[in-house]
C-alpha cells in the first residue's frame, strides 16, 4: 500500500488565526495523537495520508467504505445474538450434560458481593458490543444508501467511539479457551455454536477496525449532516 | 532516523493557537469548549491529576485482588481457595504451560507493567525528562491496546462458575478478588484514557535545558 503524507500548513494556520474562527479551520486536520497541524489535501482513493511525525492515519478514503462498514456491523450483530442464545461450552460428566451460555457465565456472579460484577460482565460481553453496533448502523446506514445522515447521527457515532475500549467480546473468547483447558481434566468439554459465532465476530471486528479511518469517516459524516 | 524526524520543528495546533479534537481531528478555535464537528469536549489544559487518581485507585484495588481468593472450589466438603498466582501454579503443575503463561501474562505481567508505564509516562511529562517522543509514544500505544486483555481471568472465573455450578460433586464460586481485579483493570483503563498522548510530544519538543 502506498503512503502519502499530507501537506504541512503553516500558511493555512496563520490564515485561520487572522480570520474569523470556524470556517477557515474546516480545511485543516489535527493529528489526534501528536497535535501536528496539516492542511487537508485530498489523497487518491485507497491510499493512506499519514502524520509525518507519529504515523497516525489522518486520511484513508476508500470506495464504498460506508456500505462495507454497515454490512460488517450488521453481520456482527447477527453473530452476537447467536452467541447469546446458543451455548458456548458443553460439559458432560457422569451421564449429565451441562450447557453454558453467555448469560449463565454472567449470572454466575449474581450472588451477594459479586452481583455488580455480573452486570458489568453482561455489559462488557453483550450489551456494549450490541449497543455499539446498533449505533454504528444507525449513524452510517442512511449515508451508505446515499441519503443524508440520520438525525443526531454525529452524537450516535461519538458514543459508539467512546464504547470501543469497553466492548470486550473478543477477550471473552480467549477466556472460554482458557476455561476449557481448566476443566478438561474434570469432564469432557466441547465448544458450542456460540463460541464459533464469537470467533467469527472477533475476526469481523478486526477487519472493520482496519478498514475504517475514523477521521475520514468523521469528515464524511459532517459533510452529509443536514440537521 | 526517528530521532531526526522528531527534532524537526513541526507546527502543532497548540502552537498555532488552535485546539485539536482528539476524537475527529478537527481544528477548533482556541476559545472553543466543544468540537464543532463531533461535539466532543475539548480540554483546556490537559492535566495529569485524573491520570494519577485513576492509577492510584487501580493500584490500591490490585492488592486485595492478589491476596484474596479468585476462585473457591468445593469438592466433597473440602474447600480450596485459589488466588491468581495459585491458579497459575496449578496450571503449571498440570502441565498446561501455554495456558499458565496466558493467565500469568494477563493477570500479573500486564497489570504491573501498566502501572509502571503509566506512572513513568506521567512523570516523564511532568518533569520533562529528556527522551524522544517516539519511544514514549510507542509505549503509550502498547499500554492502551493491551490493557483490556487483563480482563481474561475475570471471564474465566465467570465461565468456570457457570459450568461447574450444577454440581459435579464440586462447586466453583468467584471470590472477592474477582471484583477487585475487575475494578483494577477498569481503573487503569480509565487512567490510560485520561492520559493525553499529545503531552508526550509537547514535552519532547521543549525539553528542560
Ligand atoms: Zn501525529
Ligand atoms: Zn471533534
Amino acid at each position: 500500500m502506498t503512503t502519502k503524507t499530507l501537506q504541512t500548513a503553516p500558511l493555512a494556520a496563520a490564515a485561520a488565526r487572522s480570520h474569523t474562527p470556524g470556517d477557515s479551520t474546516a480545511g485543516l486536520v489535527v493529528c489526534p495523537t501528536c497535535d501536528a497541524l496539516y492542511k487537508l489535501t485530498p489523497v487518491p482513493v485507497g491510499t493512506r495520508g499519514r502524520c509525518t511525525r507519529c504515523g497516525t492515519t489522518l486520511s484513508f478514503p476508500r470506495e464504498r467504505a460506508m456500505s462495507r462498514i454497515v454490512m460488517l456491523a450488521a453481520t456482527s450483530l447477527v453473530l452476537l445474538s447467536a452467541a447469546v442464545f446458543f451455548p458456548f461450552l458443553e460439559l458432560s460428566a457422569g451421564g449429565m450434560t451441562r450447557r453454558a451460555s453467555v448469560f449463565d457465565a454472567a449470572l454466575a456472579f449474581s450472588t451477594g458481593l459479586t452481583l455488580p460484577l455480573a452486570l458489568a460482565t453482561l455489559a462488557f460481553i453483550i450489551l456494549l458490543p450490541a449497543l455499539r453496533l446498533t449505533l454504528i448502523i444507525y449513524a452510517l446506514a442512511p449515508m451508505s444508501m446515499g441519503w443524508y445522515a440520520a438525525p443526531r447521527a454525529i452524537t450516535a457515532f461519538r458514543w459508539a467511539e467512546a464504547m470501543r475500549p469497553w466492548a470486550m467480546a473478543e477477550i471473552f473468547v480467549i477466556g472460554v479457551a482458557v476455561a476449557l483447558v481448566k476443566v478438561a481434566g474434570l469432564a469432557s468439554v466441547h465448544l458450542g455454536i456460540a463460541f464459533w459465532a464469537m470467533v467469527l465476530l472477533v475476526l469481523i471486528n478486526v477487519l472493520n477496525d482496519n478498514f475504517m479511518c475514523r477521521l475520514t469517516l468523521w469528515r464524511t459524516l459532517e459533510q452529509r449532516s443536514r440537521f | 532516523m526517528a530521532h531526526t524526524r522528531t527534532t524537526q520543528p513541526v507546527l502543532t495546533a497548540h502552537a498555532a493557537g488552535l485546539r485539536g479534537c482528539r476524537t475527529c481531528g478537527r481544528a477548533n478555535a482556541a476559545s472553543a469548549t466543544t468540537c464543532r464537528r463531533c461535539g466532543a469536549g475539548l480540554s483546556h489544559v490537559p492535566g495529569l491529576q485524573l491520570v494519577w487518581a485513576w492509577l492510584i485507585a487501580g493500584m490500591v484495588v490490585y492488592v486485595p485482588a492478589n491476596v484474596y481468593p479468585m476462585l473457591r472450589t468445593q469438592t466433597m466438603g473440602r474447600t480450596q481457595d485459589n488466588t491468581i498466582l495459585g491458579g497459575v501454579f496449578d496450571l503449571v503443575q498440570s502441565g498446561y504451560w501455554l495456558v499458565a503463561f496466558i493467565v500469568f501474562f494477563a493477570s500479573i505481567a500486564i497489570p504491573v507493567a501498566k502501572f509502571v508505564v503509566i506512572a513513568y509516562l506521567a512523570l516523564a511529562v511532568q518533569w520533562r525528562w529528556p527522551m524522544r517522543g517516539h519511544a514514549r509514544h510507542r509505549l503509550y500505544e502498547v499500554v492502551e491496546f493491551i490493557g483490556r486483555w487483563s480482563m481474561i481471568d475475570v471471564f474465566v472465573v465467570a465461565i468456570l462458575s457457570a459450568l461447574v455450578q450444577f454440581n459435579l460433586a464440586a462447586t466453583v464460586a468467584p471470590g472477592i478478588a474477582a471484583v477487585s481485579f475487575a475494578l483494577s483493570v477498569a481503573f487503569t483503563m480509565l487512567a490510560a484514557q485520561a492520559f493525553d498522548p499529545r503531552l508526550i510530544w509537547r514535552a519532547a519538543e521543549s525539553p528542560m535545558q
